[in-house]
């Protein structure tokens, strides 16, 4: 078990030929992905990544010849919104998008669509998804990760990657790793992800990595105080920005309120998530937690 | 991205929204001569920088007469104005706008912005305006009326009209209302704004509506599809670095302490300023090179971070996800042996190929403090700050 993705998803590259979807596509199926086809459109009918990967010129018609049931998507920002909303009314079920500087109003009509559509989207502007030994669906380096029972949920990449590794440092195992990006408005929530875990069997622990800016983290953390029966270690990051600037991320922004990490770190810790103060206790927390 | 005030007035006229007549000016003689132009008694002298609180912090002032308007132009134009948004140092004055004063019979507030956890846009109104809003917000939120907009119908008329009743207007001021409110929102839309403030918006003796300020936020991230806008942009108003950093895409911000950091991820860079100051540090700047360092940008980030003369010592942490940490080790050698450091530099490499980096900056002889882990990186460079 894991959740989201594993052996069987059948994934189709939306932006296969460009550079980062030729470079990705290929450390995907090099670690095991189930890449049934890819979509440029005006390409369709070639075959790429070593002649292995069908192209088709919509996501319709990869659906329709490989039964595609999962996308990730690599196109430029000015055309990613698009791609989400076709691979959503192409009926695919899962979408990652890894493209980032997607303009806000776009995800606000993306998140319109998805609604009806009964897709879900993970990202935009995130390292995506990874089922360990099973399914690689993004961007990250799929070595350091070592198959167990912690589920991991961040909204930065290589702070995702600075968990795992620090999991590993203490023998702990994820079933599957999640980053769901850090623009104001993502397909899917901090707290989907609580939910999707507490549901998983196969999942013991949870690590939840959150930063500055909005409320997400806060909810997650309301919800798994009422519904969560195991355990969660908690960071925030962005304990020492200044308010009113940007953090490089979109969304990591302190505007007031509850949105500073102190406030969050506090809210989490009220629900009953351990949180590590230091980014560096990550691990150890887990560890103690899963003792 | 920001804007000035009357950048984003002749935004309003062109969407139709009313303003005051007025003119940008950048010298005295340019205010003289649009005091002839407005051709009215009272005119307002106002400090444009991209920072609230001008008022407060004496950048507004009427001018009765055509000399005050000199007075006033010279005081105000060069000045460095400090409001509670612009930090300690202030702003340098470059640019003014003078406008024709307005009879002021009643001041409210307009806002359209994003709501994060509703996913949609929403426009608040209130009758308490020109004040701080957050402080309504606290005190009185049943003074602020809010309404949120469907992205896929737009703003309807009846949302128009409930802003306008929240205000208690009614007559020709009501229907007046509606109509700025409904322009507001193409405005906000049209452009790829991010916030769109009318603060005060005003009710006149004469029964009009009226835009007398104007702030406005863009996404940067549409700024692709929004010409006119990123054409706006006044680099004067940003941090020089930064603007700088912009130009290799590096994501730089400055802060007021002398441990300097360059970090892989905004996520990461963040955690690391946070370790920094655990371990008894002050970080003194953001700096993500993105996702995908390279030994170039890794050069140019360090220019940046050595350009600010409190910085006592560097940190760099890459997690190697994509990047390989001997390409970055390569790149931090390059930058060191051409830059001729004169502050202790800690390395914490980590991910793919990180024991090759290692032995390639132990074997370089360039003096470089190697840690293992972000503790021990922490500790070593808060130290070294110290140190030195």
């Amino acid at each position: 078990m894991s959740i989201l993705v594993n052996k069987s998803s059948k994934v189709v590259i939306q932006g296969i030929t460009g550079s980062e979807g030729q470079f990705h596509g290929g450390q995907m199926l090099d670690y095991g992905t189930n890449i049934v086809s890819g979509v440029t459109p005006g390409k369709g009918g070639i075959k790429t990544l070593n002649e292995s990967v069908p192209v088709f010129n919509s996501v319709e018609e990869a659906v329709e010849k490989t039964e595609a049931n999962t996308s990730i998507i690599f196109v430029p920002p000015p055309f990613a919104a698009e791609a989400v909303i076709e691979a959503s009314y192409a009926g695919i079920e899962l979408v990652v998008c890894i493209t980032e500087g997607v303009p806000v109003q776009d995800m606000v009509k993306v998140k319109n669509v998805l609604k009806r559509n009964n897709t879900r989207l993970i990202g935009p502007n995130c390292p995506g998804i990874i089922t360990v030994d099973e399914c690689k669906l993004g961007i990250m380096p799929g070595f350091i990760c070592k198959r167990g029972n912690i589920g991991v949920i961040s909204k930065s990449g290589t702070l995702t990657y600075e968990a795992i590794d620090q999991l590993v440092n203490v023998r702990l195992g994820q079933t599957t790793a999640i980053g769901i990006g850090g623009d104001p408005i993502i397909g899917t929530t901090m707290r989907d992800c609580l939910e999707l875990f507490e549901a998983d069997a196969e999942t013991e622990g949870v690590v939840m990595i959150g930063e500055i800016g909005g409320q997400m983290e806060i909810e997650a953390a309301r919800w798994a105080k009422d519904h969560m029966s195991k355990p969660a270690v908690g960071f925030i990051a962005g304990q020492t920005a200044p308010p009113g600037r940007r953090m490089g991320h979109a969304g990591a922004i302190v505007s007031g309120g509850d949105d500073t990490a102190e406030a969050k770190m506090r809210i989490l810790r009220e629900c009953g998530v351990k949180v590590a103060e230091s980014v560096a206790d990550i691990g150890t927390l887990m560890k103690e937690l899963m003792n | 991205m920001k804007v000035h005030e009357y950048q984003g007035k002749e935004l309003f006229r062109k969407y139709q929204i009313p303003t005051p007549n007025g003119v940008p000016v950048f010298s005295v003689e340019e205010a003289l001569k649009a005091y002839d132009e407005l051709a009215t008694d009272t005119v307002v002298v106002k400090a444009q920088i991209h920072a609230g609180g001008r008022g407060k912090g004496g950048g507004v002032k009427l001018a009765h007469s055509k000399e005050e308007v000199e007075s006033l132009s010279k005081e105000i134009l060069g000045m460095t104005l400090v409001t509670h948004q612009t930090g300690p140092d202030g702003k340098e004055v470059q640019r003014l706008l003078i406008e024709s004063g307005a009879n002021i019979e009643k001041e409210f507030y307009a806002a359209i912005t994003l709501d994060r956890s509703k996913e949609m846009d929403v426009f608040m109104v209130s009758i308490e305006g020109g004040v701080d809003i957050e402080k309504v917000a606290d005190e009185t939120p049943e003074k602020i009326v809010k309404t949120w907009i469907d992205p896929m119908l737009g703003m309807n008329s009846f949302q128009a009209r409930k802003l306008a009743f929240g205000l208690n207007l009614s007559g020709s001021a009501f229907k007046e209302a509606c109509s700025i409110f409904m322009k507001m929102y193409t405005c906000y839309r049209s452009t790829d704004a991010s916030l769109l403030e009318i603060n005060p918006l005003i009710l006149t003796k004469d029964e009009r509506v009226i835009a007398l300020d104007s702030k406005f936020n863009f996404d940067g991230n549409a700024l692709f599809r929004q010409k006119e806008i990123a054409e706006m942009r006044d680099l004067t108003e940003e941090d020089s670095m930064e603007v700088e950093a912009g130009k290799y895409n590096l994501n730089y911000i400055k802060l007021d302490g002398n441990v300097g950091c360059m970090v892989n991820g905004a996520g990461l860079a963040m955690a690391t300023m946070d370790i920094i100051k655990l371990a008894g540090g002050e970080p003194a700047n953001f700096l993500d090179v993105g996702g995908t360092a390279s030994a170039e940008t890794v050069k140019n980030g360090f220019r940046i971070i050595l350009s600010d003369k409190n910085v006592k010592a560097v940190l760099i942490n890459i997690f190697g996800g994509i990047v390989r940490c001997d390409r970055v080790a390569n790149g931090v050698i390059e930058a060191v042996k051409e830059l001729g450091l004169d502050v202790p530099v800690v390395v914490r490499l980590e991910g793919t190929n990180a024991e090759e980096a290692q032995i390639i900056l132990e074997q370089s002889g360039v003096s470089i403090i190697p840690a293992k882990g972000m503790k021990d990186a922490a500790e070593k460079v808060v130290s070294a700050a110290l140190g030195s």
